[in-house]
């Protein structure tokens, strides 16, 4: 036999796991990490023999484009926790994941277009194969946010964005392999930019602004994911309470 | 045969289920009613495999190729024919001697002499007919009816009395309907749902 | 074993919907058409033959994604997913069968246009030919899986292409590529890994699609 419907008893998710960097943490660590960084670039670093100080804009345009692609890359961890695991709380996180990557991605754009114009006097140039990527990527994870934003919230939106961004981190590679096809030549990569005088304080400057934006990164990421639970909890409450 | 454990859904914003208990043993015959919006095709979807529970749990012995699912939707081709279409089910179902399987289906549902027109071209009554037959098609032990004499005229609703009669005891049946009258004879158990 | 004859049933059912349909097929060969005939018109003077491989696979591409948009709309307005759903087969034998017979009417859509290519620009060589199968085969892949994904939004025929292209363009460097070079041979391998890669993800994700 069988039981009618019974009355609801709330259940309202557990708060966050403990051993986790608790947010002022971060938040401080990204404001001295980035301050050092800005420090570095405009005032330690010395000048570029070719492009001259305006060079330095290439320092913050190669560590946001490794923290967005490390942005996609968690999306898709996420996104596989969730399609895999059935972990309750991966479809958010591999959202905000991306969301922050997509943040950082037009920054790239911005940056490399003003270093294109630095260069090359031109807004835009195709012959840069990490530009053009960035350009693909973009373009593909704006279609994941279009794809998103026509489902309704629920198990088949999250299974959804999750695949399309287990494509994405897929599509990486592949379009880059793609781009230095079709271009048959070698992207200069920043550690052997400068040859065999490469080191010393560009070294160090790069690698303090690549850190202070994977940290940057993180702090952004948790920041939103919080408000994002929270509203989640609110529903959750006003629910319940319904 | 089918257990479920504080059972909840929630599409979204708007929750359908919510806490459900409910057990079916082998060979039951419950009936499930409620009015609409209570959330019985939710409750039958997620029974038959189609739906997963935002809360609780569902544990059910019966494997895919052992359920049968009838829902508000005929889930036939209509460009396709009726014999196409069982096909189609007979082949993924992996019926063992399909072709005398759908025949005899289509002659005891009176579809034999249509069996060459496609669907589209069919009466609601007639294409219900159909899902019926697609239904039985692989035997399975668990029956998921959801509403079934909803769209069937009057000689199809007869032809589905004397169906689950012949079926009732050998088969698990989990039917929704808002007509309750019309299987009382049948039931053995009885779930009321609220909205 | 079973596998592929699920795959076989579901592919016949496909295929007998279009044929019964009759107009997915007619379109793409017009459309095909009518696009060479604007292409000619967007580029006055005479266009290379770099140029006019280009026209093509942007024509290929958009004829492609014209039928890849109609794949899965039997199973949306009729809810028949649902039913394949309840079938006991392996989800991915749905997308596996949808995509050949998709293959089956752009093989079929090109060999009109390719003749057609041939007449109004450049003649066709054997590495374009090859070219062209190795690409079908991934556009209908990932089109087909995105097509399934696209069809259960609100947004369906407006999101395909936005899904879709980002995800085309190794297909078109491959593919123009090998029409071009005199050495074709590294494109066109380029070209089946993509094929290999992306059918592998679709492979072991289509389960997720289509099942809560």
């Amino acid at each position: 036999m069988s039981s009618p419907s019974s009355p609801a008893t709330a259940t309202i998710p557990a708060v966050g796991r403990t051993a986790r960097i608790p947010l002022p943490v971060l938040a401080a660590s990204s404001l001295v990490l980035v301050t050092t960084a800005l420090v570095l670039v405009f005032y330690v670093a010395p000048n570029d023999q070719t492009l001259g100080f305006a060079q330095r804009i290439f320092y913050f345009h190669v560590s946001i484009a490794f923290a967005a692609y490390a942005c996609f890359v968690g999306g898709a961890w996420k996104a596989l926790r969730h399609l895999w695991k059935r972990d309750p709380r991966a479809d958010l996180e591999s959202y905000v994941c991306v969301h922050q990557g997509l943040i950082f991605g037009a920054m790239v754009l911005l940056t490399g277009s003003i270093w294109a114009k630095i260069s090359w006097g031109r807004w835009w140039v195709w012959s840069e194969d990490e530009l053009v990527l960035f350009l693909v990527l973009y373009l593909f994870y704006c279609a994941y946010f279009m794809l998103r934003f026509s489902v309704d919230p629920g198990a088949q939106r999250a299974n959804l964005s999750a695949v399309y961004a287990l494509f994405g981190v897929v599509l990486i590679p592949v379009s880059f392999a793609a781009i230095r096809l079709a271009k048959e030549f070698l992207h200069p990569r920043v550690f052997t930019l400068h040859g065999p005088n490469f080191g010393g304080w560009i070294l160090v400057t790069y690698c303090v602004s690549q850190a202070a934006m994977f940290v940057l990164a993180y702090t952004l990421y948790r920041l939103e994911l919080g408000s994002k639970r929270l509203d989640s909890r609110l529903r959750d409450l006003r629910e319940v309470l319904a | 045969m089918l257990t479920a454990r504080r059972l909840g859904k929630r599409y979204g914003e708007k929750r359908v289920l919510r806490g459900l208990d409910l057990t079916l043993p082998r060979g039951d015959f419950l009936v499930v009613t409620g009015p609409n919006g209570s959330g019985k095709t939710t409750l039958l979807r997620i029974c038959a495999g189609l739906a997963q529970p935002t809360e609780g749990t569902i544990e059910r012995s019966a494997a895919r190729a052992q359920v049968g699912y009838l829902g508000h939707e005929p889930l036939v081709y209509r460009e396709l024919t009726a014999l196409e279409n069982l096909e189609l089910y007979g082949r993924l179902y992996r019926v063992p001697e399909r072709r005398e399987r759908i025949g005899m289906l289509l002659e005891r549902f009176g579809l034999w002499e249509v069996r060459h027109g496609r669907v589209a071209s069919y009466s609601r009554g007639m294409t219900q007919r159909l899902a019926l037959c697609r239904v039985l098609l692989h035997e399975p032990e668990l029956l998921v009816l959801d509403e079934p004499y909803s769209a069937l005229d009057e000689a199809g609703s007869e032809l589905l009395d004397a169906q689950l009669a012949e079926l009732r005891g050998e088969r698990t049946f989990l039917v929704s309907t808002h007509d309750p009258a019309r299987v009382e004879p049948l039931a053995s158990g009885r779930l009321a749902l609220a909205t | 074993m079973t596998y592929v004859r699920d795959v076989g049933a579901l592919a016949r059912k496909d295929l007998l919907l279009e044929l019964r349909a009759r107009d997915t097929l007619p379109a793409m060969l017009l459309f095909v058409a009518a696009v060479f005939v604007i292409f000619h018109f967007a580029l006055p003077g005479t266009p290379s033959r770099l140029e006019t491989t280009g026209f093509l696979w942007v024509a290929i591409l958009f004829t492609a994604l014209l039928g890849l948009g109609r794949a899965f709309v039997p199973e949306r307005e009729q809810r028949m997913m649902d039913g394949l759903v309840l079938a006991p087969c392996d989800r991915s034998a749905i997308w596996l069968a949808k995509s050949l017979a998709t293959l089956a009417f752009l093989v079929a859509a090109e060999v009109v246009a390719l003749p057609l290519y041939a007449l109004f620009f450049h003649a066709v060589g054997g590495a374009m030919v090859a070219a062209v199968l190795l690409a079908d085969l991934g556009i209908c892949g990932v089109g087909t899986f995105l097509g399934a994904m696209a069809v259960v939004t609100r947004a369906r025929d407006l999101l395909l292409p936005l899904l879709f292209l980002p995800l085309a363009m190794p297909i078109v460097v491959g593919a123009v590529g090998a029409s071009i070079v005199a050495a074709p041979g590294r494109y066109l391998v380029f070209l089946a890994l993509y094929d290999l890669l992306f059918a592998v993800v679709c492979w072991a994700t289509f389960e997720y699609v289509v099942a809560e």
